[in-house]
């Protein structure tokens, strides 16, 4: 069933995004309604006028998920499965000809010979005018200038049309016809093409760890593919094509020859370490751009028209041959389409890191599969389950090892005959270590449990030991001046700051993570307890005293219930903190926790992973806080009141 | 014999900041007798509330010394009931707990403080609120509740602080005869700070009018309102030519007082 509903994600996701726009029309149009019904309602600036309105929160939703589906492609794929696929194979056709449409002025504004002109000329020019002139002789400079105006003349000599020998202006049109006779087939169109039987065995788009289909599955894809093929071969001929010209052949051996003179005479040392290195980078320098230019690969500007011209045609025949493919690529694929790079097609773009939603569900759906035989859960820790938890482990964890060792007495020796009697420390010792089988109780478990862990013990911690802090520095001088400046101090650091530091003095594991996050917790107690003891109205204070309290009674009594509201905002709040800081701290390390599951994906650029457990987090830390604003509105329904 | 003694009764507030000294109180002496029911009136700043404070034991005089009977009065204590101007109720608790707050913290049997619980509910006119929580109170109730928290504890002497300046003209008439009702009732003494000279007048058997700078008692009288409005509606009293001339004279006297802080400020 649910191998059924992920194969057929883009069926479900056009039905759901059919839903949506259905949603998201009545919504508006019961929404306009209401609005003309009810405008007369409440004064502009009446709060009762942000009251109600489900329609426009359904509105919000259906509209956010749309977008979502947009600009995920989700849409795209959704109503045409098979365009991912055909856009592939077309960027196949693009990855082929690259190397072609890269000396074409077509991507890059230039051709690139003029770009190697331009850039060289500049260089040389640069370069004349850095001359070192304390570095070499007379005799040596006018060498070397020689050597930067033969170069000079190099370039000009590529550039001129005459001298191009008629071997590379034939190899040229060659391509171009070749490249034409591309354009012709494609121009023939691709009636009669068969996908091959392999090719439509692929899994479909998104299902498989391949994004999208690699193999042509329809007969303009089949076209494409092969037009693609043919075109790797002529590119790979025109890579090899220099401009042969006897005149630049001549000055390049005498070039050639210059630079050896010179790189001989900067053989010899002039006894100054400073002068020598300064000869050698010279002289290499110009060396450097006459071997850029040395290679034939400037041609003159008109040479390579005739190519650019079958390119462009090319391109019209594929534009032709895509037909509606064009406007469903612009309109629904918003991004950079899709790009063949060696091995794969992927999506770019939004496409590529906004995972569609329903990817996203059937991630969560295998994240949250308890059974991690079948492929569930992450690294072999469950999302959310339970299991059954030894008793011992938690005596264990209770009691440290150091206390049994304080006890009296000496743990037992081997006896002479070689056996092994166990005293009573030995025995509490394996207590304290948890040697020992007491049972077992059902326990949460998971990466969802392992955060949420972190964060209740530190809390619990947080609160046990910040309330009463909080409170006594809210009504004891002493209290309130020896603890301030420690608390506002170490307070306003942000927790990740101490990451580093805790996490080498705790280790990896949950210890320092709790600890880390008990610093929050605990700041934030102290702080909201002090606030709520010190706002306790002196009348109140004034009437217990006259009622005969004593001043535990009323701190028990009147002091602490006063400060519930401020307490447990506080706990709202540090909670909220405590959630972010822990997901940043389990990304610095760690096995476990939603915060690892995301930093594991982040080292995979597994997006669908990320927003999984970004979508994870919200929906928890939401969770949280409504829990929280639940608990406050029934346990302090006198807030604001007194 | 449980007076109340004031002698000779000094305040001074030292402003840590400036080093100047203000002069809150200066020599106030006067002795209330058991069951006797005292107003105190004056303009803002004439010290009232200090000494009314000082009392109650929330703060200790720079001079002179509370008395109640023979005992010397060094801090808050039970013997002394408090009402506050806004109830200084406790919102956490419903009004049973708050009734019995000081019947819990002094540990009695719960049976016994349940029954005194309801009878003063009962007397205040709260019967039926018991469970009801106090922030869902108006203001009139709230102060019910005061007082009956501050009664259950059976203390010797009543003091209140501005105890009806936050109720509207129709419950403070209420809650005026209500007070007149547990004075008789009772036989309490009670101390009341007011700035509303009908209520002084209403609500005293011995009414102090203080003056400001420094603090003093500036002039006494003897009334018979109080006693009278135990048998007579208070709207009748309000009409006597008495009540009013009493009333003229009064108003007079802080309408200078304040004139004069005004010129000499």
């Amino acid at each position: 069933m649910l191998d059924f509903l992920s194969q057929e994600r883009a069926l479900i996701a056009a039905f759901i995004i059919f839903a949506l726009f259905i949603s998201l029309g009545v919504s508006i149009y019961v929404g306009v309604k209401q609005s003309a019904l009810r405008a007369k309602d409440e004064v502009f600036g009446d709060p009762e006028r942000t009251k109600g309105g489900w329609y426009w929160a359904l509105c919000g939703i259906s509209a956010l998920l749309l977008i979502w589906f947009y600009f995920s492609w989700g849409i795209g794929r959704a109503y045409f499965p098979d365009a991912g696929n055909e856009m592939c194979q077309s960027a196949k056709i693009d990855e082929a000809i690259s190397p072609i449409t890269a000396a074409l002025p077509m991507k890059s504004r230039y051709y690139k010979s003029t770009t190697l002109v331009v850039r060289n000329v500049e260089q040389l020019a640069d370069i004349e005018a850095r001359l070192p002139v304390d570095a070499f002789s007379t005799a040596e400079q006018r060498r070397l200038l020689t050597v930067i105006d033969q170069t000079r003349t190099i370039i000009s000599a590529f550039s001129n049309p005459e001298n191009q020998n008629p071997e590379s202006f034939a190899s040229l049109e060659r391509i171009a016809v070749d490249l034409d006779r591309v354009t012709a087939q494609i121009n023939a169109g691709y009636q009669g093409m068969q996908p091959s039987a392999k090719a439509l065995s692929q899994p479909k788009w998104g299902v498989a760890e391949e994004e999208i289909p690699l193999l042509p599955m329809t007969a303009k894809g089949v076209l494409f593919d092969l037009a693609a093929g043919e075109i790797k071969e002529i590119s790979k001929a025109f890579l090899k094509l220099r401009n042969k010209s006897d005149e630049a052949d001549q000055l390049i051996i005498q070039t050639k020859a210059d630079i050896a003179g010179l790189k001989e005479a900067i053989r010899q040392s002039t006894g100054d370490d400073r002068i020598d290195k300064l000869r050698a980078a010279y002289v290499k320098s110009v060396e450097r751009i006459y071997k850029r230019v040395d290679d034939g690969t400037i041609f003159p500007a008109d040479a390579l028209n005739t190519v650019n011209a079958s390119v462009t045609q090319l391109y019209q025949a594929v534009e032709s041959a895509k037909g509606s493919l064009s406007f469903v690529e612009t309109v629904f694929f918003p991004g950079q389409g899709v790009v063949k790079s060696k091995t794969i097609c992927s999506e770019q773009g939004p496409g590529r890191w906004l995972p569609k939603p329903t990817d996203v569900v059937a991630t969560f759906g295998k994240l949250a599969n308890p059974d991690i035989e079948s492929g569930g859960g992450y690294k072999g820790t469950t999302l959310l389950w339970w299991k059954w938890l030894p008793v011992a482990d938690v005596v264990a964890f209770l009691i440290p090892d150091g206390l049994v060792d304080m006890l009296p007495g000496d743990y037992a020796r081997h006896q002479s005959d070689g056996s092994f009697v166990p005293n009573y420390k030995d025995k509490l010792l394996a207590v304290a270590q948890g040697n020992i089988w007491l049972g077992s109780i059902p326990m949460l478990d998971g990466h969802i449990w392992d955060s949420l862990f972190r964060v209740i013990v530190a809390m619990g911690f947080g609160i046990l030991l910040g309330v009463p802090l909080g409170i006594y520095m809210g009504v004891s001088r002493f209290f309130k001046s020896f603890f301030d400046p420690l608390i506002e101090l170490y307070r306003p650091v942000p927790p990740l700051a101490w990451a580093p530091l805790i996490l080498t003095i705790f280790g990896i594991q949950d210890d320092g993570k709790i600890f880390l996050l008990f610093m929050v917790a605990f700041a934030i107690m102290v702080i909201s307890a002090r606030t709520g003891a010190s706002g306790t109205q002196l009348s109140k204070i004034r009437a217990s005293h006259s009622l005969g309290a004593t001043d535990r009674q009323i701190l028990r009594y009147v002091i602490l219930p006063n400060a519930m509201p401020e307490i447990l905002t506080g706990i709202r709040i540090a909670i909220g903190v405590c959630w972010g800081t822990l997901v940043a701290a389990e990304m610095l390390a760690g096995t476990t926790g939603v915060g690892f599951i995301e930093n594991v994906a982040r080292t995979v650029s597994d997006y669908e992973l990320i927003w999984v457990t970004i979508l994870i987090m919200g929906v928890l830390g939401l969770i949280f806080d409504l829990v929280m604003r639940w608990v406050i509105s029934k346990t302090i329904p006198w807030r604001g009141k007194g | 014999m449980s007076d109340l003694i004031c002698d000779n009764l000094c305040m001074t507030f030292t402003n840590p900041q400036t080093g100047g000294a203000v002069e809150a109180l200066k020599d106030v002496s006067f002795t209330l007798k058991e069951g006797e029911l005292l107003s105190v009136l004056g303009p803002s700043g004439c010290g009232k509330t200090t000494l009314l404070n000082m009392v109650a034991g929330f703060i200790n005089p720079t001079g002179g010394s509370v008395a109640l009977g023979d005992k010397t009065i060094e801090g808050p204590g039970v013997e002394r009931g408090m009402v506050f101007q806004q109830g200084a109720l406790f919102e956490w608790l419903p009004v049973t707990k708050n009734v019995d707050f000081g019947l819990r913290m002094k540990k009695m049997d719960e049976d016994e403080a349940e029954a005194l619980v309801l009878k003063w509910l009962d007397i205040v006119g709260l019967q039926g609120f018991g469970d009801t929580p106090t922030y869902q109170l108006s203001g009139g109730m709230q102060q019910r509740v005061a007082l009956a928290r501050c009664l259950v504890n059976d203390p010797d002497v009543i003091l209140m602080d501005e105890p009806l300046g936050a109720l509207d003209a129709l419950t403070r008439e209420k809650m005026q005869s209500l007070i007149l009702e547990l004075w008789k009732e009772t036989g309490k003494t009670i101390m009341i700070i007011t700035h509303s000279v009908e209520e002084a007048l209403l609500l005293g058997e011995r009414l102090f009018v203080m003056a400001p700078r420094p603090g003093r008692i500036h002039k006494e009288y003897k009334l018979p309102f109080a006693e009278l409005g135990l048998s007579e509606s208070l709207r009748e009293i309000k009409k006597l030519p008495d009540f009013n001339s009493v009333r003229e004279e009064i108003l007079t006297m802080i309408w200078d007082m304040e004139e004069e802080i005004m010129g000499g400020a």
